[in-house]
């Protein structure tokens, strides 16, 4: 069965089928369509949507709906996702499963509602307080929208521990083509921590709070346990990396770009090729090691420059070789053009002093 | 109270590692007299098993030490959306909000307005000491006029603090709460008050009646800088001039339980039901097939977008990749709407069209903008309205058409999409045939199907003006 949707609904679609119970949701552009679309569906299939009076609400509804053992979503758009930080943090604290869409807009502050990839470290490196970091997953396609939602429900009852699905406007927006998936997901037992209000969970306690220095230290620890073993669950996707003397490195929205540079740069006569991370949390660190090592790496972003400071550093964590990687980027709802990148390329395989950026920084 | 056996609480505190009987209350203080109340009332209507605690930031912190009863921790203020979402995925679960003023009444005030106003499933109790206790006696919403506290060291003063916030009464103005009552738990009358209410607010739970709110004047010997007699005097005098005790409302016996949930289909029996109308054949790779990029321009309300569904929908009949991406926001509100279309026989990289093939103009700025942008070999479909104020680069055919006049004078003036979809069909550039094209047509009208044969009129039409004016040789 296939349906010709936006991103913002495909991430409803695939919340609907992982079992997701709950939705819970502040409008704001440019993800209102996925609180749009989950007001239409939920109460269709018995599943309760509420529209909450704010982010703060958003994302603390999160935590009770999964303190209660249910499979809770939210989404939003960098401001809101700002507000969201606390209540992440607690359900990092408090071993809490859950879902948060952010569909990124250009910022800081109100900025505008143009796609941007700006709240990479904000959702990577765990934007809120204390020693935690979310599962995050990044779709670069409408059906990849519902796919890795479902996957984010997966992980993040898997490793009790909340999941952010990293898209932007763009992908929020576009149409395409949605194989819905085939069967809906099981639902996970939750009966030996969750509070359920029945006999049986009556003694279990969902917090965040470990009163005393040398508890408090413990459960960090285990908790950086747990995220050490989520690196397992690392994914990625090459296209043309097998001969390429030059990998465009990217996620999401940009991997997309990158690809029909790739294609344009080969048809110019230029070996080039794509590594994408469908994991940015856990990060595929080994593999873009191996994929990159002895050839010329480009990262194109649409922020700052906060993935090639990441590829940077993973690169560097896994032990490799230093390499220089390149540059192209654009930001403030400026979407880079396919090419941007091709130029960006060819001045990168150029040469240039190392580590010097290829691309534009303003 | 002392003699009674406690019920619903731990038989012994577990707090550090160690079991004790004591709390960690200080003496004289309200709270642990209002958990007792509260299990008491949870056990007594049998309601144990149910309830589910929500412990607030605060004295109150640490309720879960004592409450036998599921237990959850919010965050600071935002009790009363955990509660929501608690009830609202566990409609048989009793939740109970347990906050005390600065959690409720300052940084998660809204939380409690907002889910007091929803009349959501919950009892309230709230814990009005005038002062933050744990975090070392600062002013709170309810902090007297001329009271000292850490943060107000000269006494509240109302022209710069502002007056002791009545939350009941502020609560009393919203429509849906069952029951609205402020007591105390100063001394043995008020206590046996309080437990009434205790109990009112448990039973609207049981029964399923919807919001209870029940505020104690509790003392806090320790910030009130008070010993327990004279804090409990103070709750007696100083408070309850301030907080007149009382039942403000109480719709208990008219409030009407919830329906149950009715049954609904599952999702993939809802999906087949409803979205059947959506099939279309999956892609299949073609490398023959080249890439085709279009972008439509306009004014908002001229059917760009659909237009633009319309040509992708055309690609997934013809089982062709296709990717459609608008433009969004205060843009479209502005006034001006584009969208990108991508038709391919491979799987689509970029969805952003920069460089179009094919480029639809409905209005002069957004050809003053886009035309520009158009690749050598491609073509420009312009409505014959829009003066050609700058030539097309090199390379690039431009087909004018008067598809806002033709579909005035046939009488649909929104139609002019349609217009400018035959042009798309009848220069054949869209690489798709034009039986989807037209196919597409007749699904975009399917919620309106008188307008299904009226727009193939217009198709024709349209069709019919390009043979007589438009050499051939533009074609393809």
């Amino acid at each position: 069965m296939t349906k010709f949707v936006k991103g913002n609904e495909a991430v409803v679609i695939g919340a609907m089928y992982a079992g997701c119970d709950v939705y819970f949701g502040y409008p704001i552009t440019p993800a209102s369509e996925i609180a749009h679309a989950a007001a239409r569906w939920f109460p269709s299939v018995g599943r309760e949507f509420l529209q909450a009076e704010c982010e703060t609400a958003s994302i603390n509804m999160v935590y009770g709906a999964a303190a209660a053992g249910r499979l809770a979503l939210t989404a939003t758009s960098g401001p809101g996702m700002s507000l969201m930080q606390e209540g992440l943090s607690y359900m990092a604290g408090a071993d809490l499963p859950g879902v948060v869409v952010n569909i990124m807009r250009a910022g800081p502050g109100l900025g505008n509602v143009y796609p941007e990839q700006g709240d990479y470290n904000q959702a990577v490196k765990g934007g809120g307080h204390g020693n935690y970091r979310c599962v995050v997953l990044a779709p670069a396609s409408v059906q990849e929208m519902c796919d890795l939602t479902m996957r984010a429900f997966e992980l993040s009852f898997k490793y009790l521990t909340p999941a952010i699905v990293l898209a932007d406007g763009l992908l929020g927006q576009m149409m395409e083509t949605l194989a819905l998936p085939e069967r809906e997901m099981p639902k996970p037992d939750t009966t030996s921590w969750a509070v359920h209000g029945t006999p049986e969970t009556r003694g279990n306690l969902v917090v965040s709070i470990r009163p005393t220095a040398l508890e408090q230290e413990a459960h960090n620890v285990r908790l950086q346990a747990k995220y050490a073993a989520m690196q397992v669950e690392a994914q990625h996707e090459t296209y043309l990396c097998d001969d390429a003397e030059l990998v465009l490195v990217a996620y999401g929205i940009s991997s997309r770009i990158a690809r029909t540079a790739a294609e344009a740069l080969r048809e110019q006569g230029v070996k080039a090729g794509v590594f994408r991370p469908l994991s940015l949390s856990p990060f595929p660190a080994p593999a873009l090691c191996r994929t990159i090592e002895g050839r010329r790496a480009l990262v194109v972003e649409l922020s700052s420059g906060q993935f090639h400071d990441d590829v940077l550093l993973q690169i560097a964590k896994a032990g490799a070789r230093y390499q220089p990687v390149g540059l192209c980027n654009r930001m403030g709802g400026m979407v880079v053009t396919v090419d941007e990148v091709v130029a960006a390329a060819k001045r990168e395989l150029a040469g240039g002093a190392p580590g010097e950026p290829s691309g534009r920084l303003s | 109270m002392t003699q009674k056996k406690t019920v619903g609480m731990y038989e012994s505190f577990v707090r550090s590692g160690q079991p004790t009987r004591a709390t960690h209350y200080c003496a004289g203080c309200g709270h642990g007299i209002i958990h007792k109340l509260i299990t008491e009332a949870m056990v007594e209507l049998g309601l144990q098993d149910r309830t589910i605690i929500v412990n607030p930031i605060g004295c109150g912190v640490f309720g879960y030490y004592y409450c036998d009863c599921g237990n959850v921790g919010a965050a600071h203020g935002r009790a009363p959306a955990v509660g929501t979402a608690i009830n609202r995925g566990r409609r048989e679960a009793v939740v109970i909000s347990y906050q005390g003023d600065g959690d409720l009444g300052a940084i998660g005030f809204n939380n409690t307005f907002q889910a007091a106003s929803r009349g959501e499933h919950m009892a309230v109790f709230f814990v009005n000491n005038a002062t933050y206790g744990m975090t070392g006696g600062q002013m709170a919403p309810t902090t007297l006029v001329g009271m000292k506290t850490t943060t107000s060291p000269f006494g509240r003063d109302p022209l710069t603090a502002g007056y002791p916030l009545h939350v009941c009464e502020v609560l009393n103005q919203l429509k849906a709460p069952v029951l609205i009552e402020r007591v105390s738990v100063a001394d043995t009358k008020r206590i046996m008050q309080a437990r009434r209410a205790v109990r009112k607010a448990l039973e609207i739970q049981r029964d399923g009646k919807g919001y209870a709110f029940v505020e104690f004047i509790s003392p806090c010997p320790t910030n009130m800088g008070l010993d327990s007699i004279r804090a409990a005097i103070f709750c007696m005098e100083e408070m309850e001039r301030e907080f007149p005790l009382g039942c403000m409302r109480d719709n208990s016996a008219t409030a009407v339980p919830r329906a149950p949930v009715a049954p609904a289909p599952g999702v993939e029996a809802f999906f087949a039901q409803s979205e059947r109308q959506h099939q279309a054949p999956v892609a299949e790779a073609d490398e023959a097939f080249k890439e085709q990029r279009l972008k439509f321009t306009g004014f908002g309300g001229q059917g760009i977008l659909s237009l633009g569904i319309c040509v992708a929908e055309a690609a997934r009949l013809e089982k062709r990749f296709t990717t459609w991406f608008p433009s969004y926001g205060p843009e479209q509100r502005g006034g001006s709407a584009a969208c990108s279309v991508v038709v391919s026989g491979k799987p689509i990289g970029s969805p952003a069209v920069d460089r179009p093939d094919v480029l639809v103009c409905m209005n002069q700025p957004s050809y003053e903008r886009f035309a520009p942008d158009v690749r050598p070999g491609g073509l420009v479909i312009v409505d014959a309205s829009v003066p050609l104020t700058m030539p097309a680069p090199a390379g690039v055919r431009v087909v004018s058409m008067p598809a806002i006049d033709l579909s005035l004078r046939l009488g649909v003036p929104q139609a002019a999409n349609t217009m400018m979809l035959a042009a798309l069909a009848w220069l054949e550039v869209t690489g798709l045939r034009s039986e989807h094209l037209l196919a597409a047509l007749d699904a975009s009208f399917k919620k309106k199907p008188a307008l299904v044969e009226k727009n193939r009129l217009l198709f024709s039409e349209a069709t019919a003006w390009l043979e007589r004016h438009v050499p051939a040789e533009v074609r393809g």
